[in-house]
This record gives C-alpha cells, structure tokens and sequence, in this order.
C-alpha cells in the first residue's frame, strides 16, 4: 500500500450487528493481520460508537491513527475506515454508496436478518465498491445494479423490485444492446 | 417514530435471533461442497454453499492447505455451470482462497475465456479475478486483452482493468508502464470513475518523472476533469508539483494556486473540502491564500452533517497550530460547536478555541470547558489538556486560573494516562513560569496524597526532590513526603526516602529534622527503603565516610551520565557470564545509540532489493567491539572509542554492494567494509579493498584483512587499518577500489569453477571526518552541566552560513557537521520561528566532554546567523570545535 499514498484509499468495510458481532467484514490493508487484530478493532469501534445516533446523518469518530465513518439502521451498523489522512467526504461518499445499495438490494427491508438471508448479495456489493483499496463504485444504483443483474433473484418479476432498482436493470440492458 | 420501532424490536426477541447459519460448522460445509462435483449441477444449491463457505471464511475460520485446495479445485468444476449468479459467487471465492501458483493454471483457461466473453460483467470480473492471483509469467499472455478492457466502451470493464493496472504495478511494474497510451486514453473517458482509475494508474506510472506529473497536471488543471474524485486526485497531485517547485520569487504567485481557488466553487463537497485542506497545507502559505480555504471551511462548520463538521473543525484545528489569527474569524461557530452531539468535534472546537483565543477570553473559556469536561472521555481529556498546556505557556500570566483548572481535574476520576498527562503539564508549568512553582508544588503534594499510581507518586516525589529545597519556604513540603513514609508501598516509600535526603542534603537548617525522619525509616519491613536510609543516614550524617559535602552531592544526587539502554545491555551481559571483579560502571558506553532513528529510515526508503546492506544489528557497538577484539591484527589497538554509520559506496542494486563502517580507536581507525554479492551465478574470493589514502595525509595503512570468499547474497566483512597520530582528529578523503577473483557458478549444483578470473570494482569515495571524532553523549541537565564547565574554557564566536532553505535545515547541517547529541529536544525548531537555540553535547576523542550552545537567527532572504559557544573540560577541545565549524 506504499505507493498508494496519494490515491484516497479505504482501510476496511464493516457490518455489525446490535451487539457488536460481525454480519460481513473487508479488510483491505495490513493493519489487522490477524482475525484477533480484526476483532479487537470491531469491538472497539462498535463500544466507540454504540452510544451515538447516526441513523439520519452518517456520523464519524479518529481513534488509532485512522478515521471510521458509520451510519446505523435497525440493528445494522456500517462502517468504513481509512487512514487518519484520509479526506473524510470521500469515506462517507464510500459509505452512503454501499449503505443505499444495500437498502436497494434488501429492498428497502435493511435489518441483520434480512441481511444474513441475503449474504451472497452483501458480499457482491462489497466487492463492487471497493477493490484492494481503491474506491471502485460510489453510486448506490450503479453497485445495486451490477450485483442485481446478477444476483440469484434477477429473475423476479419487475414488479417487486424498486423503482431504481427496475431502472438500474433498464439501463443495464439499454447498454448491452447498445453495444452489442 | 420510536414507538413502533421498539415494538418489532420486541417481536423479533420471540425468533429467538434466527439465522440462517445457525450452528453452521466447517466440517459439514465442506461435505456439502460436494455437490460441486455433480454432473447435474443445481446452480442455486451450489450458490447457497458457496455463501456458506464464504460466511465461514469472512467469520474469521481458516481452511487447512489441503481444504483449501480441495474447496478450490471443486469450485473451478462450477465454470460449466451457465448460470450468472453462480458465476458470480465463483469469482469471489476464487479470489477468497487466493489459490497457489501451480493452482491458478487450472482456473487460468475459464478465466481468459470469460474475459472475452460478450457479457460485460464477465469481462470485468474475470479481469479483477485473474489480475488478482496472477503472477508475472501469465501477465504476458493476457496483457493484450488488459489493455484492450482499459480502452472498452464499457465502463465497469474499463475500469475494472485500471485497477488491477493499480494493483499489478506494485508488483510488476516494467509492464503496467507499457499501458500508458492506453491509460492516457482512459484519462479522457466520459465515465466519472473511470476517468479517476485512469488518472490514479497514470499517475503512478510517472510519478517518479517529476516533469512527466508536472505536465499531466498543467494540462488536466484547464478543465478536463469531470468526476469528483478524480478532481481530488489531481488537487492531491497538484499539491504535489506545488510543494516541488515552490513559489515564483519574482511576483510571489505560486503556480496552479487558482487552480485549487477554482475548485473552492466546485459543486462536489468532497472537492471543495480537498482544495480547502490542500491550500491549508502549502508550504509556507500566506494570509491572503489561506483566507478563501478559511471561509468555505468555516461554511461546513454549521452544516447538519457531522462528518463534513468534524473535517472541517479538524483542519482548522491544525491550521490554528501555525495560523491562530488566520482562524479566529470563526470563533463564534466554534463556540456553538463546544455542545455538539459528537465528541470529537466538541473536543476539536474546543482547543481550536484554546490556540487561537487571546488572553482576555481565556477566563470565560475555561468556564466552558469545566462543563465540557465532565461528559467525555478520557483520550478527549488529555488533548484538551495538552492545548491548556500550551495556552499556559503562551500567556503566563494566565497561569492561575489554568493551573486552578488542572488541579481541580487532577482531583476527578480519570484514568492513567489521563493523570499522567495533567501531571506532566504541572511540570512543565511549574519548570517554565518561576510564579506558579510553590503553587504547582503545593498542587502535586495534594495529589500524592490520595494517589493510585505508584509511577506517578514516584515521578512526583523525584521532582519534589528537586524543586522543593530550592522554594522559600522547603519545610512545608516535608509533612506531605513523610506521610508517603507512613502510609504508601514499599517502592513509594523508598523513593519518598530519597527525597526526604535531598532535603536534608540541600537545606542545612533542616537536616536534623530529617535524620530523625530517615532514622525512623531504618525499621521499614522493606530492604530497599531501609538500605537507602542507611545509605543517606551515613553518607550525609557527621560520621560522614565521604571527603567532601559537594562530593556527596555528586554521588548522590548527580545525574548519571550513561545512557540507560546501554547500562541495562552491560548489566545483563555481566550476569550472563559474571567474572570474579566487580562491574565496573565505567565500563559502560556512553555514545547515544541512534537506532530508532536508522531503522526509521531503513522502513521509509524502498527496499532496495538484494543490495540492501543488513541492517546495523540492534546493539551496533556492542557488536563492533565483540568482532573487532576478535581479530588480532586489532586487538592491540586499545579500546574501541567510535564506530560511525554505515556509508554506502555503492549505488542501490548494483552487482556488489558495499558499505563502509570508521572505526575509530585511539591512534589508529580500521575501515570495515561490509560486501554483499548479488549476482548468484558468481562467487567472489580473496576480496580486498585497495585503498588510495594520498588525499589523507596523516594516515598510513598498517594491515589489511582480506576476506577469502563472498558466496552470493551472504554479507561478509573486508578490513583495512591505518594508523594516525594519537588523540588527533586528522580528516582526510579516501578512494577504494573492490578486488577479487570472481569464479562462475553453475546455479543448478552451486558448485564453482575452478578457474577463476581476478576483477576490479571502482567504489565511491568517502571522507574521515571532525564529527567522527565526537560521540553523541547526552547529558540530563543541560543548564546544570554547561554552569559546572570551567568559564574559562568558553569559545564564542559568530558565522554566517549564508542562504539556507529554512531555518530547521540549518540546525540540522551543523548538528551533522559536529555528529553531537542534541539535548532536551533542541533539535527541533518551530516552524515559522525566526531564531532558535539548540543545545548539544558530546565526548572528544582523548574522552574530553564538550557541551556546545548553538544560537540561531534568520532575517528575510533566509541567511542564516550563528553565534556558536563552546564550552569543553579542555581549551584546545573548544578551539577545536570551532575549527570544524570554521571550515565545514
């Protein structure tokens, strides 16, 4: 990650539950190179942020040298962490990307249930935002629909999808006939 | 709202906390992963496996090599499955188990056909994947295709090649380079993320052509850029080529500064808040630049986002550190933010407020923050401590209500650290601010009294020692030291021992007071504080052993002038293989290892591959010493006085690399020359190096220690000795060539020839020096160690050194041309200071001790003034210091 230093970079992508325990992890740098490293940090960012309300505004908090940005809805915490030079509006870009692509994916139904039911989903969208390190995909609709085209469920019916759900898969086939 | 949200919570409770993997367990995943093996396969099935598998994988379980390879060869047969959602979920094990190289053939096929496939999420992935746990081999074979993908009018291919561009070039980068027409391409993409991959691969491509980045920047600066990521980027490169350049002397402009003002306007906040932060960071910026970044900045701060509050509080907070005046114009949305819900921001405002507050608003500040204080944690505390520090510092007169302050936080709950710190800012006060000592001290004697930590009661009573026998009235003090006696552990008690005989030492009217205290202490049921009072009771009282009082003093309470790493390596080297005499305390080194600060450079530079030199070993003079008396050819030149650093004679990742260890005895210096082979088709024998010594006048060789043979990549060891005039600092340049016998090896067998061919290798030049002659040794008291050097010995004279780039740079060049140790942290200059003191310290060779006073001053066209003062144990010492001075 030396030479990475210029290019804004995103240490890990969290998702806890209400108490604290993993849902889904990335981690993208060698700061945690062990699972207890990976736990220990867990555990302290969530009883860091446990008290705090994000649920309308993504909220932030620097511990560590590095910079987590989260935002909370039901019983799911999001987090995304970056170095402590990180620009702060990037990582919270990062993290209202995969925070509405994953209310799009869950269909608007975001809780730990749901979101354990769907892990396949949730693990694609991780994959689509960020890439070793590099900001890959911001946009909530762009992420949901490339994980969607896809996904195990792209053959329910167009009615039970949200509306910029079904217009993501629009534009998607739009393109590929286009380009064909 | 919060009705009926807690009233699913509730219902939810009845589920009992369903999961779909519930009581999942590796063992029976890894049966189910059979079904991969099916020749019907059912897509869905497989997927929910694989989710499982993943699951396990992303809870922290690890597959053994053997499942690992079992799991991946099992999930490669799922690439004849057609179904998208299973391709998918293939892709992201693949790139989960990050198979071995002898693995990644077996996928290498499926891949490459994906990547030409029409469906354009097969492309991209297969891309990711296969660049993923690729290696450098099969790199060739598909790079015609990655660069095909960089150009794809699709963008989630596009882009999906740039990166793995990104993350390929750290590894291989002689053929990401050969994209960059591709990638330039890709710059003028109309997709916003595309474009930034493209310009984050192309910077890094020519980032170490300083010309090629400046260019890059100068075009894409007119307006190309759409995506506000990339724009960040090229506000984080512009930066960059700022810092390099520098500033137009001529109209004072700085190049592309209005192009980061354009950008203050820019739609995006993540953009405006790069550029706000970039001008922040110049080098050296002025008011007038500063003042636009300082007004959008102070728009964020009543924004209803924390995040964008919390980034903006944060800069201003580091730009209050150099600028307070640039950042008092946002005082008043400070202030409302001292309430705000997040902490942090709270704790930012907070001691903003504290750097740029004048002292009128000091009082009503403090007021605010005895509230603010109650309600957060312990790591806020401390910076806010930190900032009332050094607010204390800047308006002395302030001290009372401040040091109010920190004694009444000092008495609440608070942890460690927290302590500490409050502890350590009472310290420093009471050292820098003469009126608020008997206060302070009265302060930290409240303190002691009802104390948890032993470290601190310890570090307190020490300080007491020092600082109490010199207020007006010591006495005062005695009460709350002896009650230590009584009341505290064992380790508290003795060094409330050692403080009661400082007193009794340093204030005669009251030592007989204190031999009763101390007599009393001889019952202590600890050995340690009755074998101190002891000591005390005998070395201070009438029946007194030593000679002189002042003697006593010295031995007693005088500072130890041996660093304590180095005494803690004697004494365990002396247990380790005890001799029938005592240790001898002079037999510590004193030189100042600079370790930390060589392993600090050693991690930032590069690695230079198989040229690097091994690095110094951890106790380098120990070391030394051990292999130099190990040879005899040496060991009759007396005691090692100095070894310097290793000084590289070779260029990094040439074929031999060489570097020069001086060492320097009494009369004589031996040159260690540490060669590391990196060629493995050679073996190099009888290697010495043929030195040229015309240019050192005083210096004539004595001996050489060739070394017989350099197999590949093992460092060994070549010495040359010369003699010079005893206790004499003579300088002189010397000019090395490499000779040797290289012989061919067949890398299969490792077996030489037999024949071998002689060689020579030209080494750089390198120079013995004034500065090899001075060890770095620290004394703990400066002040006190400069008084009690005889006056007479004191050389003072003036220099100019002409332009320099900045006054650190300055400081920095003379404590290298001396090679002394700085003292009490004088090495480091405040930026924007115009003059600065720096304090060093050293032993000449001949052990003659040498403190110097270095006293700078800059003026306008950064020529820099030196008044240097010398003191040392011996005239011809100081005279000699300036001599170094006068002609480096």
């Amino acid at each position: 990650m030396i030479l990475l230093d210029l290019c804004p970079s995103v240490k890990n992508i969290l998702l806890l539950d209400s108490e604290g325990k993993r849902v889904a992890a990335k981690y993208f740098s060698d700061d945690w190179p062990t699972n207890n490293s990976k736990e220990a940090f867990e555990k302290t960012v969530f009883t860091k942020t446990q008290k705090t309300n994000a649920r309308t505004e993504a909220d932030i908090i620097m511990f560590e040298n590095n910079i987590v940005v989260y935002k909370f809805v039901q019983d799911l915490h999001f987090y995304v962490t970056g170095g402590e030079d990180e620009n702060e509006l990037i990582l919270a870009t990062v993290l209202q990307g995969f925070f509405d692509a994953v209310g799009i994916l869950l269909r608007g139904n975001v809780d730990k249930k749901e979101a354990l039911e769907n892990l396949d989903l949730i693990l694609m969208c991780l994959d689509e935002v960020v890439d070793g390190g590099i900001v890959l995909e911001t946009d909530a609709n762009s992420i949901a629909g490339k994980v969607a085209s896809h996904g195990i469920d792209s053959g329910a019916p167009l009615s039970e999808q949200t509306i910029s759900q079904a217009l993501a898969t629009a534009r998607e086939h739009f393109t590929r006939s286009l380009l064909r | 709202m919060a009705q009926p949200l807690v009233k699913k919570d509730d219902d939810r409770d009845d589920e009992a906390d369903y999961s779909p993997f519930l009581g999942i367990e590796k063992g029976a995943v890894l049966q189910e992963a059979r079904v991969f093996n099916d020749p019907q396969l059912d897509a869905r099935r497989c997927s929910q496996v694989i989710t499982k598998l993943l699951y396990l994988l992303n809870q922290g379980e690890t597959f053994t090599k053997a499942e690992a390879t079992g799991v991946f060869f099992a999930v490669t047969k799922l690439f004849q499955s057609r179904d998208i959602g299973l391709r998918r979920m293939v892709y992201l094990m693949i790139k989960e188990i990050s198979p071995s190289a002898d693995e990644v053939i077996i996928v290498t096929s499926s891949l490459m056909k994906d990547m030409n496939s029409r469906t354009d999420m097969y492309r991209a992935n297969a891309i990711r994947v296969l660049c993923r746990i690729t290696d450098g081999t099969l790199l060739t074979q598909i790079e015609r295709y990655l660069k095909q993908a960089i150009v794809d009018k699709n963008p989630v291919v596009a882009s999906a090649a740039l990166v793995s561009g990104i993350h390929l070039l750290q590894t291989n980068p002689e053929i990401v380079k050969r994209w960059s027409n591709e990638v330039q391409e890709a710059v003028q993409s109309k997709a916003a993320l595309v474009q930034f991959h493209a310009l984050g691969l192309l910077h890094q491509i020519r980032q170490n052509d300083r010309l090629a980045v400046s260019k890059l920047v100068t075009s894409l600066t007119k307006g190309a850029v759409r995506s506000p990521l990339a724009q960040c980027l090229l506000i984080r490169y512009t930066s960059q080529v700022i810092r390099e350049s520098g500033v137009n002397n001529q109209t004072g402009d700085r190049p592309f500064y209005d192009y980061l003002e354009n950008c203050l306007r820019h739609k995006a906040e993540m953009v405006i808040f790069e550029a706000a932060r970039a001008i922040t960071e110049l080098t050296n910026v002025t008011t007038r630049e500063l003042t636009p970044a300082i007004t959008v900045l102070q728009l964020f701060l009543s924004s209803s986002k924390p995040v964008l509050r919390f980034a903006a509080v944060r800069t201003l907070n580091k730009v209050a550190m150099t600028h307070p005046m640039a950042v008092t114009n946002c005082n008043i949305d400070m202030e409302s933010l001292i309430s705000d819900q997040n902490r942090s921001i709270a704790t930012l405002a907070i001691t903003t407020l504290l750097k740029t507050g004048n002292e009128s608003s000091v009082d009503r500040l403090m007021k605010q923050i005895t509230n603010f204080m109650s309600d957060i944690a312990d790591e806020f505390k401390i910076v806010v401590v930190e900032a009332i520090r050094s607010l204390c510092l800047k308006f002395p007169l302030k001290f009372r209500s401040l040091m109010n302050f920190l004694s009444n936080i000092l008495r609440e709950e608070g942890g460690f650290e927290y302590k500490k710190a409050i502890v350590d800012s009472i310290v420093i006060l009471i050292r820098d601010i003469p009126d608020a000592k008997e206060g302070g001290l009265l302060h930290l004697c409240e303190f002691i009294e009802d104390c948890e930590f032993t470290y601190l009661s310890t570090q307190i009573l020490h300080f007491l020692g020092n600082e109490g026998p010199k207020t007006s009235d010591p006495s005062k003090y005695i009460r709350y030291i002896y009650n230590r006696v009584i009341l505290e552990n064992a380790t508290v008690r003795a060094s409330a021992v050692s403080t009661l005989a400082k007193f009794g030492a340093m204030v005669d009217s009251l030592k007989p007071r204190i031999f009763v205290l101390l007599r009393r202490c001889l019952f202590d049921n600890d050995d340690e504080v009755r074998d101190r009072a002891t000591l005390y009771l005998n070395t201070l009282g009438d029946g007194s052993v030593a000679e002189t009082d002042k003697e006593v003093k010295e031995f007693l309470f005088g500072p130890l002038d041996i660093p304590l790493t180095n005494m803690e390596t004697s004494l365990k080297n002396y247990i380790q293989d005890p001799l029938e005499e005592p240790f001898d305390i002079n037999s510590v080194p004193k030189e100042v290892k600079s370790q930390p600060l060589a392993e600090k450079k050693a991690t930032g530079k590069k690695p230079t591959g198989l040229g690097a030199p091994p690095a110094a070993p951890t106790s380098a003079a120990d070391a030394y010493e051990k292999l130099l008396s190990s040879i005899p050819e040496f060991a009759a030149f007396g005691k090692l006085f100095k070894s310097s650093a290793p000084v590289e004679l070779t260029e990094a990742e040439t074929e031999y690399a060489v570097n020069v260890v001086k060492h320097i005895f009494d009369s004589h210096v031996v040159f260690q020359y540490n060669c590391t082979n990196t060629i493995p088709e050679q073996l190099l024998e009888n290697v010495t190096v043929i030195v040229d010594a015309s240019e050192a006048e005083e210096f004539s060789e004595v001996g050489t220690k060739p070394l017989r043979s350099l197999p590949y990549d093992t460092p060994a060891q070549t010495f040359v000795a010369f003699e010079k005039p005893e206790g004499v600092p003579a300088a002189g340049k010397f000019s090395n060539v490499l000779r040797f016998t290289v012989k061919e090896v067949d890398t299969s067998t490792g077996e030489p020839e037999d024949d071998g061919v002689e060689d020579e290798y030209q080494l750089e030049d390198f120079e013995v020096v004034a500065a090899d002659y001075i060890l770095k040794v620290g004394v703990s008291n400066f002040k006190n160690a400069w008084e009690s050097m005889v006056p007479e010995t004191e050389r003072v004279d003036e220099y100019g050194l002409g332009p320099r780039e900045s006054l650190a740079e300055a400081v920095n060049a003379v404590i290298n041309l001396l090679g002394m140790q700085p003292c009490e942290g004088t090495e480091v200059v405040q930026s924007n200071s115009r003059s600065h003191t720096c304090l060093l310290s050293g032993v000449y060779i001949g052990n003659v001790k040498v403190l110097v006073r270095l006293s700078f001053g800059i003026d306008g066209a950064k020529e820099v003034a030196m008044k240097l003062a010398v003191r040392s144990e011996d005239v011809i010492v100081s005279d000699a210091i300036h001599e170094i001075v006068a002609s480096g």
